[in-house]
């Protein structure tokens, strides 16, 4: 390509120019309006008390504490509900995808009949559903719906007992150091089947050793877990709460809910796409070797199926994180309602704090997008 | 009778064992139907938790008995294979039925059977049914959002049009297709934005705040779709693009506009973008918004549009440029129109989650349907009907979303055979 | 060749673009206000105002809007264009409502906002007088036993709107109380006050009159009272942009001659028999004596017709304010010479 040659170079000078112009026209203007309003531009703002308190916190934060905090507690519950989110589409999508293709004509048009419903109806009423109508109907502390004694779910929220570790760094290493073993023993099983054909239960033998590190650290190691129940108490004559215990908002239960049943609708048709883009005759051959159906399953199927299942798998994940923004609506403190929201209306510095908010979501789906393209590379099926 | 072990069913004994296990499958069917409907207990002797579950499990009892394979009656042949194949399946399947009959009937009769249609304010709405006559009496507004009663008939008509000209679409012949598409993409938007906002011809001046309801959905869905399709166009192209500037403008256009979520572009465009025009000038907020979302679904168009370039064999290409077309001409004439063949089920598909996203524009103070349905809610004289309107608010889109759904998956099927 | 071509294109290019970002902004308008001479040109003054709040500004049915704020707007109409309906009145949420003054898709924010520093000084924004002072409080239900802020224990929790002052007051008030509790912020009021109803919070925390306003729109209005103590200082007031003097003084002087003409005994109904009054000051207010119009670049008979067009203070607040229940003790809103502290710069 001969990069001297003009009805190359012009459309693009062209391109470059009316970009850099319309950027310096925004720019423009924005410093005039800001100049003639008085606003000053910067970040410097960031390291101002916040004066606000935010109602649901991973860690700790009090208004006296910067924007900046602000920002990393909005951050971290965007994270929670997100990652809790994935956990749960992906269950019920795996569920509601193999379903789907059962040979039970019911269970195959239950699962059809929850696709149906749940993908066509927006997110957003589905997210008002469940915390406007159905988590509004729950009970006041004092009639509280009680979960065996230890855990209550009223309209407030659900409250859980709260985990009081002693020596929790040891646990935690315990759980490291068995995770390390598990890789040991599946590498040492794949060597042992491609080298004498010979079997390993590696299922066991990790379950095994995921249950007995941990416990050991309990008889040895100097671990200790109490639970802290929450008890009703009365706070005034008709005001009742829990105390103790570790309530988990209605919003974020609400939220959790709403992203999973959404999300998951989709995460089952990629799983089924999946199970079914795996040729017939793969299962025919399998069969023809003497596998049993659980074993094509496992060894032949879902290896393959979950080339094809991942990338679009991984969208979705992304589309969660992105739709779990949708807090602002409802008043789960994430990044959109305590940054985009409260810090913005506090300070009034728009462009500043959008951009920053655009630009976390913008690192997320980036980094998300690069592990997708390294994750297809190394899977893609070396053809000879 | 010989070999009759109750627990192991035989082909011998077929017809005893057909005998027994209805017999304990009617029984747990009497048995959850006297529970749901006579509220009665049957099974009350037994501890609480073995009686809430003794229909499930009398039934899978009664239908491990009839699981015989190849028993050579054709219909417990059928059932056999498909629902009571084993013991996990037939669990589930006994489950999901007592389900559907124990929570069925009470849904049902919140929906239909129990609930007020007739009267006109919240004190006829007397039964413990849903109350349809807070819909009756909001509808319009639901509609049409506070656009005066008067002036309906302007968007009615104006929806007429496009849906009439789509219409035309595909009755008129290949010729006219082109003039069609050409119509809808540059004179119906103007058309259109004249006759629902007034001030010409004589039609009264309605701003832009008052429209709302599901009118505005789809006003706000109509022109995004519209104008994103050729802006997503162009960015496909551009990312295919062999300039280096083009190309990665383009990518960066689209990756920055994938990578957000639509709340945060809105705020952008309510909260930030007012300070990027000179002073003294201000975009009326729905323009604003609209060419927001027009160009956050156009980068997911261009990724879909570019699904299909990319599908294309090279020879087209190379075809083309024998021929001795230029870049315009190559793409315009025969890239294009195949590119874009292959890809309708996407475009659809685009089109689907743009209508599943335009809710949100309530966050920008745009009463769309959900932003009427929580207006109406918290009027004094409505309180506590959310339940009623956000169902409204879900059969409406879900009757819309599965119509287009099942279009799109039809338009696929048709055009998958024809390659 | 062509390469350096292309590098000198480009280094053009950015320093255009340096040259454009370190431009200062322009200064402020000069004595002529381009404000007045919009809405001039427009035939309507645009009026930013709340989503719904009762006696401050509240549309019915038919789209009217009523309120104390809306006649704000509506004297600043009557004083520069004659007409106090030529009002275009745009509903704005709490994020939105700064933003839309500043951008000039409104000219005056009449929106029950509180007078704060970071408000007037550091966005850009004015605050030209208080129409409503009030302070924020608690509302619980009657039967919690709550009967005063001392009763208050740890856990409880609050409702209230998000990015409000409301918000930072309540959490200085708590922290000096050293109670420990739990905040939940909605953007919209009407969530907020929702979720107070439906039992998710234990008490919901706003400006008195605020909380009197939306006591109106829960289930049961009986049910709830709002607890005596006043635990900050809200004035509420109406709101310009910065940079254009001559706009912000016509507000500020269409407000305070309302309250003024409260203080002279001059109304709607008797202002125009007033011209030949004895009393210099009244004259000055319906216009026969002097020329406090020009001022602004308007007619003498500017301040007549806000009062005979809107009312005088004490007319509106008994039309919106006392009349409707919401608050009908004028409490700190009553003239100076009665015991409030409406005290206003003359009109001379």
């Amino acid at each position: 390509m001969n990069l001297k040659n003009p009805k190359i170079l012009i459309p693009q000078i062209i391109t470059v120019i009316s970009l850099i112009s319309v950027i310096a026209y925004f720019a423009f203007n924005a410093q005039v309006n800001m100049g003639n309003r008085g606003i000053s531009f910067g970040y410097g703002f960031l390291s101002q008390e916040a004066s606000f308190d935010i109602g649901f916190s991973l860690i700790d934060y009090d208004g006296s504490m910067s924007y900046a905090r602000a920002f990393l507690v909005g951050l971290l519950n965007t994270l929670l509900v997100s990652v809790i989110g994935i956990f749960f589409a992906t269950l019920i999508g795996v569920t509601v995808g193999i379903g789907r293709l059962s040979s039970n004509y019911l269970i195959a048009k239950t699962a059809e009949i929850y696709v149906e419903i749940f993908r066509n109806i927006p997110l957003l009423l589905q997210l008002f559903f469940w915390y406007y109508a159905a988590l509004r109907a729950l009970p006041l502390p004092e009639n509280a719906i009680n979960i065996f004694d230890v855990s209550y779910l009223t309209v407030k929220g659900w409250y859980v007992p709260k985990f009081i570790w002693t020596n929790f760094s040891v646990f935690l290493i315990s759980i490291l150091a068995s995770i390390i073993a598990i890789i040991f023993v599946v590498k040492y099983a794949k060597k042992k089947r491609e080298e004498i054909g010979q079997h390993v239960p590696t299922f066991s033998i990790s379950f095994g050793i995921l249950i007995l590190f941990p416990l050991i650290t309990f008889l040895v190691g100097g671990v200790t877990l109490n639970f802290q129940i929450p008890v009703l108490s009365q706070m005034t004559t008709t005001v009742f709460n829990f105390k103790g215990g570790v309530s988990i908002i209605p919003e974020l239960i609400s939220l959790a809910i709403a992203l999973s049943m959404y999300t998951a609708t989709f995460i089952a048709e990629n799983v089924r796409a999946g199970i079914l883009g795996v040729t017939k005759g793969q299962k025919e051959a399998a069969a023809s070797i003497g596998l049993t159906k659980s074993q094509i399953l496992k060894l032949v199927v879902m290896p393959q199926a979950l080339r094809i299942i991942i990338p679009p798998t991984t969208n979705q994940y992304l589309n969660l994180t992105k739709n779990s923004s949708l807090a602002a609506a409802i008043a789960y403190p994430d990044i959109v309602l305590v940054f985009a929201g409260t810090a913005l209306m506090q300070t009034g510095r728009a462009v500043e704090i959008i951009s920053i908010t655009m630009g976390t979501y913008l690192l997320i789906s980036l980094s998300i997008s690069m592990f997708m393209n390294w994750y297809n590379k190394s899977v893609a099926i070396k053809e000879k | 009778m010989n070999n009759f072990n109750i627990l192991k069913p035989n082909k011998e004994n077929l017809n005893s064992f057909i005998l027994i296990g209805t017999f304990f499958i009617t029984l747990s069917f009497i048995d959850i139907f006297s529970n749901t409907f006579l509220d009665l207990n049957i099974t009350g002797f037994l501890p609480n938790f073995l009686s809430y579950f003794s229909p499930l499990i009398i039934g899978v009892f009664g239908l491990h008995l009839i699981r015989i394979e190849y028993s050579g009656n054709k219909f417990l042949d059928r059932i056999n294979s498909s629902i009571n194949s084993n013991f996990f399946n037939s669990v589930l399947t006994l489950f999901i039925i007592f389900v559907l009959i124990k929570y069925i009937p009470p849904i049902l009769n919140w929906f239909i059977f129990d609930a007020d249609f007739a009267g006109s304010t919240k004190q006829d709405c007397t039964s413990e049914g849903a109350c349809w006559v807070f819909v009756k009496v909001w509808l319009k507004r639901f509609m049409y959002g506070m656009y005066p009663d008067a002036e309906q008939w302007r968007i009615n008509i104006a929806f007429l049009i496009l849906f009439v000209s789509i219409g035309f679409i595909f009755l008129l012949p290949q010729k006219f297709k082109k003039y069609i598409i050409l119509y809808l993409l540059f004179i119906y938007p103007i058309i259109a934005l004249n006759l629902i906002s007034g001030g010409v011809f004589g039609l009264k001046w309605i701003e832009t705040g008052a429209w709302g309801g599901l009118s505005l959905t789809l006003i706000v869905s109509a022109f995004a779709l519209i104008f994103c399709f050729p802006v997503g166009m162009f960015l496909a192209m551009g990312r295919r693009s062999d300039l280096p500037a083009i190309r990665y403008c383009s990518i960066g256009f689209i990756e920055l506009w994938r990578g957000v979520p639509l709340i945060t572009v809105l705020f952008m465009s309510a909260v930030m973008f007012p300070m990027f025009l000179p002073d003294g000038t201000f975009m009326d907020k729905l323009m604003r918004v609209i060419i927001a979302i027009t160009l956050f679904e156009a980068a997911y168009m261009a990724e879909v549009i570019r699904g299909g370039l990319q599908a294309l064999p090279r020879g087209q290409y190379d075809a083309g440029k024998s021929l001795g077309m230029g870049y315009w001409r190559l793409h315009f004439l025969i890239i294009l129109p195949q590119a874009l063949k292959l890809v309708i089920p996407g475009i659809a598909n685009t089109f689907l989650a743009l209508v599943k996203d335009t809710p949100l524009i309530f966050v920008v103070g745009l009463l769309e349907l959900a932003g009427m349905i929580g207006l109406a809610k918290t009027n004094p004289k409505w309180l506590g009907m959310a339940a009623e309107g956000y169902v409204f608010a879900g059969l409406v889109f879900w009757v819309i979303c599965y119509a287009m759904s099942r279009y799109s998956q039809n338009l696929e099927k048709k055009l998958s055979t024809e390659r | 060749m062509i390469k350096s071509l292309k590098n000198m294109i480009l280094i053009g290019i950015a320093s255009l673009a340096l040259v454009a970002c370190s431009q200062q902004g322009g200064g402020g308008n000069s004595k002529k206000s381009k404000t007045l001479e919009n809405t001039k040109k427009a035939g309507f003054v645009k009026c930013g105002v709340s989503q719904g709040l009762p006696g401050f500004s509240n549309a019915d049915a038919s789209g009217n809007w009523t309120g104390i704020d809306v006649d704000v707007c509506r004297a600043v109409a009557a004083a520069v264009l004659g007409d106090a309906d030529k009002v275009k009145y745009t509903p704005l949420s709490a994020k939105e409502r700064f933003t839309a003054l500043t951008s000039g898709e409104i000219d005056i924010l009449s929106r029950n906002t509180t007078w704060t520093l970071s408000r007037d000084a550091d966005i850009g924004l004015t605050f030209v007088g208080v129409n409503f002072y009030d302070g924020q409080g608690f509302m619980v239900r009657k039967n919690s036993g709550i009967d005063s802020v001392k009763d208050f224990k740890s856990g409880i929790s609050a409702c209230t709107n998000t990015g409000t002052t409301t918000e930072l007051n309540m959490r200085d008030f708590f922290n000096s109380n050293n109670i420990s509790y739990e905040p939940i912020a909605f953007e919209k009021a009407d969530e907020v006050v929702q979720a107070y109803d439906a039992g998710r919070c234990d008490t919901y925390t706003t400006d008195k009159s605020g909380l009197a306003a939306q006591r109106t729109k829960m289930s049961n209005p009986d049910e709830h009272k709002v607890l005596p103590e006043t635990i900050s200082k809200e004035p509420l007031g109406p709101v310009v942009r910065q940079g254009d003097s001559v706009w912000e003084d016509i507000v500020r002087w269409s407000l305070n001659v309302m309250i003024e003409a409260e203080e002279y005994g001059v109304d709607s109904s008797n202002a125009s028999s007033l011209k030949d009054s004895e009393n210099p000051q009244i004259k000055r207010l319906v216009g026969t004596e002097g020329e406090l119009g020009a001022a602004f670049g308007l007619d003498n008979e500017w301040s007549l017709r806000i009062i005979e067009q809107v009312g005088n203070y004490g007319e509106i607040y008994e039309k919106h304010i006392a009349s409707t229940g919401i608050m009908p003790d004028r409490g700190p809103n009553e003239l100076w010479t009665k015991g409030g502290i409406l005290y206003v710069a003359p009109a001379r």
